[in-house]
């Protein structure tokens, strides 16, 4: 039984010291005086806090996020509203987006990394499409802190907890752990899902007199503000703001799903107008977003909102975020049938407002007005920054590498195993093995390969879907950063068979009042436009998240590119890992000298130092378009993408991540370079596969009209990796090794 | 024959259940709805993985009282075909169809991954395909999957053969690193003992074609069929 709020409501005064402690400026505030005409009162001031906030508003990134590149050929829906959708053929869709939920999951883990996954589904599924498969990025601070190991155990149990209850797998993901994040970890959540293309719902509010109806959990006094706390850097304050971290009932959101896809079924006609989830704040930016995209007015009886808790002003009822909520807009008329669908799943469902024509934001509460606000002064007057952007000075110095400074280990053997135990290359299966990845039984490669592969149920075609992002890069040159974050998203698609469809993005950054990471946010984008421009991939939707820093201290420009690929044939599919003796291991690509920013600086000489690696787009895009063909012409038996830990790693993998029993390779490497840069360099623009050896041929041929430079290093076999001349060694112990490196460090505690 | 696949609040693994069903061995097959009575059409009655009502109290307790458990347990009484999968089986372990109980894994965490199987006894509806002692690679997920039984229980299963599918390693061995869930003796499956409701931590539902992996789920599903074909359903309807 809903509890009712308190009859009426004084509004307090408002202070300075209430304005600023809203987040905004003097400037803001005089700018909300203009646009109203008047003083704000205090819930009117809240509602501006949350819709102005960094997060809401995208006020400093909003001018750059154009140039990113948004059409193709494939895009239906671009940025803009709840997921980005791509067509996927066969009268069908993939809608799909990733959001950031880093402040609450360093305040919370468990919590805030569960309410991330509850509030991407609910983005989804919003638009009408049934989630299917979900991945994650997540970056955590080294291992040496003290609170590495509490945050990464809380924050996987509370992506599981969620996504496992609800019912969607998690495919896959990526997990990267730098001191960089050590007071400020980064949880990215992604989620795709399958819709009929002709049955796409939209987050808006139309038709002047069609009732708002509120659907889902009851609103509590969790999350007030959570908007704002994610538009604010970190401090020793951040503690105390535990219980703004909002509470994540996924199987009040599973109810949720199943009732919202019930109600959009075709079979029932048209019931609802516009629906969108009530995510960062609540119910006033999912009404004020509704009403902006349909050009209209929305007013809303605050007394009629299904409350948790008794006494709940106004002011807290617009801007809680409690989670498992939904708005949405029905025909006139037809208010009874959406009732009867979400009382048979036990929800609640209660008409709350209605449209209206003046496109005015208006709250009532027992039917005196307590906010009005011009939706417009809410949306496209908000503040936009140009903030000022600047090179840090300390970045000359910081690419400045000597490598005759840097002495290569003796023995090149034991420096592979260091690296394979390096928690950013060991096996994840720690972290992936607590994620249901099978719900739904439509999963056909999972989360230990480049990238994963799901069927459609009904249609021949395939999905592959990955995550990538490597701050250390960005660190060193951002631009150059952003290229390479979008070129290896790409090419773990490639290495399945998987042409790319579009991405999402999560931006993650420091402070935008800091010109040096305005710059770096900048540079971000430039590289990302690029490497979609040439490699062909539109950006469909994503988030941004600055204020990630503490104390002064902002992370590494971390953005993450979550990919989305079409696989013409499911079964055509290929994975990394060598599949028999005597097949022939090849390299597409071309190995240069370099050692920047590698994560063999790092783990063996404590550098992050150096440009990252050189990149020429057009190589790369004939690589991958090799790889591809060839995966078509169904003569590649494995392919894995060369990334951090370089040709080595890259090809211990082949020889270990599989799930059967490890296979050895002999591999000859002749090339006139340091051994280390040889076996541990980044060169980008590499994948290695193998084919039977009649094969070779066909494969050669396909790579000469790419223009892909290839050569044969070695055959599949034996019980060794052998890297002739350079280093021998059992795959027997490399698995031990690789398939422990993370498991036993999480073991350690104590 | 006629299969009906329960939906509860929060099941997951309906669709998949009924989609193997359906799609891949071509059967007769309608969900249920827990607040309905149950179908006296059908010949077996799944009750599906996932977390029924979130599994926020004990896992099943909730489920357990579902309207449809009624029926189903008359059902099973009057010997029809009952099989529970994951929280389904848990669900049947609270409604006392099946002996025992499963708590939380013994590693504290939620586990995905492969197991090996062992069938112990052929002579049930739900394995009556399966050879003696047959190996059969199906995935678990789950966070309470950990079988306990107290030690007259035990002895009781063992003595009626009731002890159906055992966790073993790629040698068909029980040993203790082949368990994922640290289940009392390695078990992964029980029967009643009027061997017409089964229950069993593994997913055959997500193990029945190629493309995903495995196809020994289907020797589940398969025995039912066949057990149904052979009319012996009858015996079992009493």
């Amino acid at each position: 039984m809903a509890r009712l709020a308190e009859k009426s409501f004084s509004q307090p005064a408002l202070s300075p010291e209430i304005v600023a402690a809203h987040g905004l400026t003097d400037e803001e505030y005089r700018k909300i005086v203009e646009l109203l005409g008047r003083e704000p009162n205090y819930t009117e001031l809240g509602v501006f806090s949350v819709m102005w906030s960094e997060h809401c508003s995208y006020k400093s990134s909003r001018p750059f996020l154009k140039r990113l590149p948004t059409e193709g050929k494939a895009v239906i829906q671009g940025p803009g509203e709840n997921a980005g959708i791509v067509d996927i053929g066969g009268g069908l869709a993939a809608v799909f987006k990733m959001e950031s939920h880093n402040h609450p999951s360093f305040i919370e883990p468990y919590q805030g990394a569960a309410t991330g996954v509850g509030g991407i589904l609910r983005d989804v599924f919003t638009m009408g499409a049934r989630p299917v498969a979900s991945l994650n990025s997540l970056r955590f601070g080294s291992f040496d802190h003290p609170r590495t190991r509490y945050l990464l155990g809380g924050v996987v149990a509370g992506i599981g907890g969620y996504g496992n209850c609800i019912g969607v797998p998690t495919v896959g993901g990526e997990v990267f752990f730098d001191e960089s994040y050590n007071a400020n970890i980064l949880v990215n959540a992604f989620t795709l899902g399958i819709a009929q293309k002709q049955r796409i719902f939209k987050g808006r509010a139309e038709g002047a007199g069609n009732p708002v109806i509120y659907v889902g959990a009851k609103t509590g006094r969790d999350g007030i503000h959570g908007a704002t706390m994610a538009s604010e850097s970190f401090s020793e304050e951040s503690e105390k703001k535990r219980p703004t971290v909002q509470v994540g009932d996924p199987f009040t959101e599973k109810l949720l799903l199943e009732a919202c896809l019930e109600v959009m079924k075709t079979d029932l006609g048209d019931l609802i107008v516009g629906i969108q989830d009530m995510g960062a704040a609540g119910l006033t930016s999912s009404s004020v977003e509704m009403a902006d995209r349909g050009g209209s007015g929305v007013e809303l009886e605050l007394a009629h909102v299904p409350l948790r808790e008794a006494g709940m002003t106004p002011y807290e009822i617009l801007l809680s975020e409690s989670q498992e909520r939904m708005l949405l807009v029905a025909k006139k008329g037809r208010e009874e049938e959406v009732k009867k669908i979400f009382e048979r799943w036990d929800l609640d469902a209660v008409v709350v407002g209605r449209v209206t024509k003046e496109r005015a934001f208006r709250a009532l509460f027992n039917g005196a007005e307590v906010a009005r606000i011009p939706v417009a002064a809410l949306t496209s007057a908000a503040p936009v920054y140009n903030r000022p952007a600047e090179r840090p000075a300390a970045l000359d110095e910081l690419q400045r590498l000597d490598l005759e400074k840097v002495p290569a280990p003796k023995d090149l053997g034991e420096t592979l195993k260091r690296l394979l135990d390096s928690p950013n290359i060991a096996s994840k299966e720690w972290v992936y093995r607590q994620y249901d990845h099978l719900v739904r039984s439509n999963t056909v490669v999972g989360p230990s390969a480049d990238a994963a592969v799901i069927r459609i149920k009904g249609v021949k075609q395939g999905l592959a879907l990955t995550v990538d992002g490597n701050g250390r890069y960005c660190f060193l040159d951002p631009y150059v950063g952003g290229i390479l974050a979008v070129a290896e998203a790409a090419r773990n698609l490639a290495c399945v068979g998987a042409r790319p469809l579009g991405l999402s993005d999560c931006l993650n950054f420091g402070s935008p009042e800091r010109p040096e990471v305005m710059w770096q946010f900048a540079q971000v984008i430039e590289g990302m436009r690029d490497a979609c421009a040439v490699l062909g991939v539109p950006v469909v939707s994503g988030n941004v998240s600055f204020y990630n820093e503490t104390d002064g201290v902002p992370i590494y420009p971390t953005p993450t590119i979550a990919m989305v690929g079409l696989l013409p044939k499911v079964e055509r599919h290929v994975t990394p890992w060598f599949k028999a003796a005597g097949d022939l291991v090849v390299l597409l690509g071309r190995t240069r000298e370099e050692l920047g920013g590698s994560e063999y600086l790092k783990v063996v000489h404590g550098l992050v130092k150096g440009t990252p690696p050189w990149i020429d787009l057009r190589l790369e895009r004939a690589v991958q378009q090799t790889c591809l063909k060839a995966i078509e012409k169904g003569i590649v038996r494995s392919a894995h993408d060369v990334s951090d830990g370089g040709l080595a790693v890259a090809l211990a993998e082949c020889c270990i991540a599989g799930p059967e029993k490890p296979l050895g390779a002999r591999i000859e490497l002749r090339a006139m370079m340091r051994g280390d840069a040889l076996l541990f360099g980044e060169s980008q623009s590499r994948i290695v596969v193998s084919v039977k050896e009649k094969d070779l041929g066909r494969l050669g041929r396909i790579a000469a009209k790419e223009g892909a430079p290839m050569q044969v290093i070695g055959e599949v076999g034996g019980p060794r990796l052998a890297l002739q001349p350079l280093a021998q060694l059992p795959v027997e112990e490399l698995r031990s090794i690789w398939a422990h490196g993370l498991s036993r460090r999480m073991k350690d505690e104590g | 024959m006629r299969w009906g696949v329960i939906v509860f609040p929060g099941s997951c693994d309906d669709h998949d259940v009924y989609d193997c069903l359906k799609r891949v061995l071509k059967q007769k097959v309608e969900f249920l709805w827990h607040k309905d009575s149950l179908n006296r059409n059908v010949d077996c009655v799944v009750l599906p993985g996932g977390f029924s009502y979130g599994d926020y109290l004990r896992c099943g307790a909730m489920g357990r009282f579902s309207p449809i458990m009624r029926d189903v347990i008359e059902f099973a009484g009057r010997g029809g075909l009952v099989l529970g999968v994951c929280n389904g089986f848990q669900t049947l372990c609270e409604a006392g169809l099946l002996p025992g109980a499963l708590v939380r894994n013994s590693s504290l965490q939620f586990v995905c991954r492969p197991v090996h199987l062992r069938v112990e006894e052929t002579d049930t509806p739900f394995t009556c395909a399966a050879k003696k002692g047959q190996l059969l690679d199906l995935p678990v997920k789950h966070g309470e999957g950990c079988y306990y039984a107290d030690d007259v229980t035990l002895k009781r299963l063992q003595k009626n053969r009731q002890v159906v599918l055992r966790y073993v390693d790629a040698k068909g061995r029980p040993a203790p690193a082949a368990n994922p869930n640290g289940s009392i003796d390695n078990i992964a499956g029980v029967c009643n003992e009027g061997r017409n409701v089964f229950g069993l931590m593994p997913h055959p539902e997500d193990a029945c074609e190629k493309i995903l992996g495995s196809e020994d789920g289907l020797k589940i599903f398969s025995s039912v069929i066949a057990a149904c074909g052979k009319g012996e359903k009858r015996a079992w309807h009493g």
